[in-house]
This record gives C-alpha cells, sequence and structure tokens, in this order.
C-alpha cells in the first residue's frame, strides 16, 4: 500500500513535469529552438491564475479564471516569439538557449515582484477532496492532473499528426526553406507554436498549484523537465510524457528506498545516465548529420 | 588604414599584427601594472580588491571562452569545474603542499576530472550538451554536501591563506601582493591563449566551431580536439576557482551555483563571443554592474527617500542586459569597439551593413 501510495503521488508530479516537458517539445519540433524558460511559464500561468482566482487578488470563480489565464498565457507565448524570438530568426541555437535563460531570470524576478516570494497554493473548489478505496487515498487534484495530462496529450499527438496546420508546424521545423517555398507561413507559425506551448505551460502551472504552493523560484522545476524531455528524446511527445513520468517516479522512491540525498540527485542522474549511453533519448530520433 | 605589408610566412601568426598595436598592448600592461600605485596614493584598496576580483572572473571567463567562443560548445556548468579547482586547492593545501605546487596542480587535476566526466557528454552537441552541462551543474551542490570530509558541505570551509617561499599572501592583509599575483596568472594565460590560438590545435578548435563537418574533412579528430578543448577550458575554470577561493576566503556549497555558471556564460556573450578581449569586457560589466546597483540604490534611498528592495531585481537586470545584447549587438561589447574602429579607420567609407552575417536557415537534425 505504502508503494502504491508512492507511485501514485509519483504519477501525479510526473505528469506534471510531463506537460512542462511537452510544451517544451512542442517548440522544439515545431521551431528547432529550445525553451529553457519553459518552467518560468509554468509559474508565470500558475501565479496568473492564482492572481484570478484568490480571494487576496481578484477572487474571479475558479471556472472562469482557469480558461482566462491559459488564453493570456498563449497570448504572452505569441507576443514573445513576436516581438523577441522572431528576431532571432537564423541566428545560432546556442543564443537561443542563453535568451531564454535569460528570459526565465526575468520572469521570476517580475513574478516575485508582482505576486511577493512567498509560496501560495491556488484555491480550488476540490482543494482537499480525495477518495479512499481500501486503504488508498487519491486526491481528486492528483486524478484531475492524470487525466488532464492524458487527454492533452492524446489531442497533441492527433493535431500533429492529423490537421493541416500541425503538419505544417513539423514541416516548418524540418526544413524552414522549403517550407517557405510550399507556402506555409512559417513565421506565423512559429508564433503560433510559442502560443500554444504558453497554454500547456498555464495548464501544467494551474495543476501543480491546485496541488501544492508554488513561489517563483518554483520555476527552476523546469530544469527538471527538460531532463524529462531529454530521457524521451527530444521531439517526441509520448516520450516527453513518459521521460516526465520516469522523473516523476523516480523522486519519491528514491527518497524512501534510497539513502539520503540520493533523490535530488536521482532525475540529474538519470538523465546524465541516458545521455551516455542512448544520447537520443528513449525515442530517439536524432541522426548523424550527413554532407 | 594601415596596410600590413607581409614580407614573411611568419607574419600571418606572429602574436601582434604591426608595431603600433604592440606599443598599444605595452601601455596596457604598464597601466595595470601601475593600477595599485593609485590606490597606494588614496591609501584605500577597497576597489583594488574589486579589480581583482574582475580579473579571477575573467580567467574563468577565458576558459569558457575557449569551449564556447573558439570550439561553439556550449557549457551551463563551468561553475562545477571552478568548484572542483577551489576544493581541489583547500585540501592540497591543508594536507602541507606548497601553494606553487597546488595551485597549478588543483588547475590540472580539475581538468582532468572535467575531462572525465565531460568525455561521455562530448558526443552531444548542441542543445543536449547545453542540457548535460546543467544538469551537472545543478548536481553540484548536492555532490559538495556529500562530500562532505573534503568540502566542509553546508557549513563551509576556510580558504588557508598563500605562502610563497614564506611570503605570506592575503587578500585583505596584502591587497596588492594578491593583486600581483592574480595579474600575472592572468597574463601567463592570455600569453598561452594567444599561442594556442595560433597553433595547429588551436586552428581546429575554430574549425569544429565553424563546421564539425567540414572540420572532420580536414582531417580533424572531433572527439579527441573537443577533448582537449574540454580539458584546456576546465583547467581554466579551475585556476580561476582556486585564485576565487583564496578572494573569497569562505566557501560553501552555494558558492558555486547554477547562477554563477550563468553569470560566465553571460560574461562572454556580453564581452563578445569569439575573441579573448569579450572575456575581459565581460568581466568588467558582470564586476561593475552589482556596484552600479548598489550605489544607484543608495543615491534613490539618500536623495529620493525611495527604497528599492527587490529580490532578484540583480540578476533580471542582468538578463534584461543580456537579451539586449543578443538581439541588438550579437558580437558583444567586443564587436562594438571593432566598428567603431572599422568605421575611424576606413572614414568615410563605412558601410552600415559591413559586420552583417549571412542568415542561415534551419534544418533539423531529427529524422523526416
Amino acid at each position: 500500500m505504502d508503494f502504491l501510495q508512492l507511485v501514485i503521488s509519483g504519477l501525479a508530479n510526473g505528469c506534471v513535469y510531463g506537460l512542462i516537458a511537452l510544451g517544451f517539445v512542442l517548440i522544439y519540433k515545431a521551431t528547432e529552438a529550445v525553451n529553457f524558460a519553459q518552467g518560468d511559464f509554468m509559474m508565470l500561468g500558475a501565479f496568473i491564475c492564482i492572481g484570478f482566482t484568490n480571494h487576496e487578488y481578484m477572487s474571479l470563480n475558479f471556472w472562469l479564471a482557469v480558461p482566462l489565464s491559459i488564453f493570456l498565457m498563449g497570448i504572452l507565448g505569441y507576443l514573445f516569439n513576436w516581438g523577441v524570438l522572431r528576431h532571432m530568426f537564423g541566428q545560432s541555437q546556442t543564443s537561443v538557449v542563453i535568451l531564454t535563460i535569460a528570459l526565465g531570470f526575468i520572469i521570476r524576478f517580475l513574478a516575485g515582484a508582482i505576486w511577493s516570494h512567498e509560496p501560495t497554493s491556488l484555491e480550488t473548489p476540490f482543494a482537499g477532496q480525495d477518495i479512499r478505496t481500501g486503504g488508498l487515498v487519491l486526491g481528486i487534484d492528483e486524478i484531475l492532473i492524470v487525466v488532464v495530462t492524458a487527454v492533452l496529450t492524446l489531442i497533441f499527438f492527433l493535431f500533429f499528426s492529423r490537421t493541416r496546420i500541425g503538419l505544417a508546424m513539423q514541416a516548418a521545423s524540418q526544413n524552414q526553406l522549403a517550407a517557405y517555398y510550399m507556402g506555409i507561413p512559417v513565421k506565423r507559425i512559429q508564433s503560433l507554436v510559442w502560443g500554444l506551448s504558453g497554454m500547456v505551460a498555464a495548464v501544467a502551472g494551474i495543476l501543480f498549484a491546485s496541488k501544492g504552493a508554488i513561489d517563483p523560484s518554483t520555476g527552476l522545476l523546469g530544469i527538471k523537465a527538460f531532463a524529462a524531455a531529454a530521457i524521451g528524446g527530444f521531439g517526441s511527445l509520448p516520450g516527453a510524457l513518459l521521460g516526465g513520468l520516469i522523473i516523476g517516479l523516480s523522486e519519491p522512491l528514491a527518497s524512501r528506498y534510497g539513502p539520503p540525498g540520493v533523490s535530488q540527485i536521482a532525475p540529474y542522474a538519470i538523465l546524465l545516465l541516458i545521455l551516455i549511453f542512448r544520447p537520443g533519448g528513449i525515442f530517439s530520433q536524432t541522426q548523424q548529420k550527413k554532407v | 588604414m594601415q596596410f600590413v605589408f607581409k614580407t614573411s610566412y611568419d607574419a600571418d601568426i606572429s602574436l601582434f599584427k604591426h608595431g603600433a598595436q604592440a606599443v598599444w598592448y605595452g601601455l596596457l600592461l604598464l597601466l595595470v601594472l601601475s593600477t595599485p600605485l593609485y590606490f597606494v596614493a588614496i591609501d584605500d584598496a577597497y576597489l583594488l580588491g574589486e579589480i581583482t576580483g574582475i580579473l579571477i572572473l575573467a580567467i574563468a571567463g577565458m576558459g569558457l571562452m575557449l569551449l564556447t567562443g573558439h570550439t561553439g560548445l556550449p557549457s551551463l556548468g563551468h561553475a562545477t569545474f571552478m568548484a572542483l579547482g577551489c576544493y581541489l586547492n583547500i585540501n592540497l593545501l591543508s594536507e602541507g603542499v606548497p601553494w606553487i605546487v597546488a595551485f597549478p596542480l588543483s588547475g590540472l587535476m580539475a581538468g582532468v576530472l572535467g575531462t572525465m566526466i565531460a568525455l561521455p557528454v562530448l558526443r552531444l552537441h548542441g542543445v543536449y550538451l547545453a542540457l548535460a552541462t546543467l544538469a551537472m551543474s545543478m548536481l553540484t551542490s548536492d555532490f559538495v554536501v556529500i562530500a562532505e570530509p573534503w568540502t566542509g558541505g553546508i557549513a563551509g570551509a576556510v580558504v588557508p591563506d598563500i605562502n610563497i617561499f614564506g611570503m605570506e599572501i592575503n587578500r585583505y592583509s596584502t591587497p596588492y601582493k594578491f593583486y600581483y599575483l592574480v595579474l600575472l596568472v592572468t597574463i601567463l594565460l592570455v600569453w598561452f591563449y594567444r599561442n594556442l590560438l595560433r597553433s595547429p590545435t588551436g586552428r581546429s578548435f575554430t574549425a569544429i566551431r565553424d563546421s564539425e563537418i567540414s572540420a572532420r574533412a580536414m582531417g580533424i579528430n572531433l572527439m579527441r580536439t573537443k577533448a582537449m578543448s574540454f580539458f584546456l577550458s576546465a583547467t581554466a575554470a579551475g585556476l580561476s576557482g582556486a585564485l576565487f577561493g583564496h578572494s573569497a576566503g569562505y566557501v560553501t556549497n552555494e558558492t558555486f551555483d547554477l547562477v554563477m555558471s550563468i553569470t560566465l556564460l553571460l560574461m562572454i556573450v556580453i564581452g563578445g563571443l569569439g575573441f579573448i578581449h569579450g572575456a575581459f569586457f565581460g568581466a568588467v560589466v558582470v564586476g561593475i554592474i552589482p556596484v552600479a546597483i548598489a550605489n544607484g540604490r543608495t543615491f534613490l534611498a539618500t536623495t529620493f527617500d525611495v527604497n528599492i528592495n527587490v529580490p532578484g531585481l540583480e540578476s533580471a537586470l542582468f538578463a534584461f542586459i543580456l537579451i539586449c545584447f543578443i538581439l541588438f549587438e550579437p558580437m558583444g561589447l567586443y564587436g562594438r569597439w571593432l566598428k567603431i574602429r572599422t568605421y575611424f579607420e576606413l572614414f568615410p567609407f563605412y558601410r552600415k551593413d559591413m559586420f552583417k552575417r549571412q542568415k542561415s536557415y534551419l534544418k533539423t537534425d531529427r529524422l523526416q
């Protein structure tokens, strides 16, 4: 029972990591850029929702605040690509990495200045409710996280493989120039993807904040999500989710059964091992560059 | 504009392009050698300590510049190598090894250990390398805590004084000696770096940066050259870490954190990627900003009675400056200086887009 309980809480955490990784992979898949600020996007999404919902701020209805904050994060993602990243078009990936890291610092500072550095949690209608079955305690929030994540992954999987715009996104990522020639508006597509990933980040943030307290430095959690994305193999949506689950499960299990201090190290150790033995990740999609 | 007539093959790789350049660098050397005189005159060595700190940062910056600026491998984990150098230095000193041996040895050992850690990671490129080094950086603090017998863990470790043949050097009691020591190390490293860039090894680093495929076609062993670059880079970072320890006097598990790694990266981007000068320009900016912010705060508080005390303001400001540089001046401060110099050299024939580089369209590495 103890073990199962740990697994369930690990799964819920893993889903949040998986969702952040999903936003990360979305951007990578469609623009070939890596957004190191995805964790901070998540944090910002959560704080925007807190700002709408909690009674000390605007105290809106929770079900109104959620779509509103998701929409707002979408706009922010779009605007960021439109205003900043688009001007980096054609520069090296390293510059984009550095740029997004810098963006993360700015978001952390803004969130701290607006909503303070105190850990805050989202006031949800289902806070503290749980289902008890046969000695297991399942929080509604935990179940919700798992369900929402599964649904989102399915939607994105279908979106990328079935819809025209999803295919256009893949094409724009694989070869920008060729995509231009085929009449795909590459720049707008990229901005759309950034908006989409901002929305996913908001969902992840809202789920995370409904489960526990959040503060501006929570964005650093994003680094675990990158580990998740790399474990799953960059550019693979199911891989991102799987990587997230592996990381999420490794933490509580390592802290319960491993020696002290191991639980913080576990995610990165797994990442390094994967990178050493299977550099492309589990669902590897990379190939050697050829002339 | 000065035209240099090359009368020998060596002219292409000589340290100075022409006599005037040698004179300018000679003047710079004189300036840095005579700087302490000013502080002796005003009898206040506080700012000299800051300048020494900038030099120490610049050493680490040169290490990262070699890796990122000249070999094209991004690293988000150079604070880890600084930590290695610092703790190795402390342990060697407390074992009774004289400083003159312990210091270079700690740098070399940091280089060897760093290369061993990095070898499996070096097969990766671009984003993956950034991620792996980021993970390394996140683990540093945890490992410092785990290796408590050697590092002092959370409680921290006191760094012993430098002792060279009976001459005691301490940052606070003998700031002038410490300055000259750091300056000597810096100059030696710059000299080594310049010579390295003239040698076939240095040329192969640049070849890898510009195109791995063509570097391989030219017969460069990618793995060995990258590992070499990593070794040299980690060694410089280790040396800088050892000096940083002496300058701080006391190090804990939080000294060499992720922010430090990112600051180093930020430094070389602001300074100008791919130029030795860039490491120094960047170090000056990184060294000056905190002082400027502190002064600005005091100014606002005393003159306008406005108290700005928001945590994270410094990093946010750093980040903002960084974004501005990447967007508007990707070549950094040194690039800006180059442009200004060219403007006057070619006056009035400078054109606006002279330094513009061709944009390349991205193609994925993933399976189609």
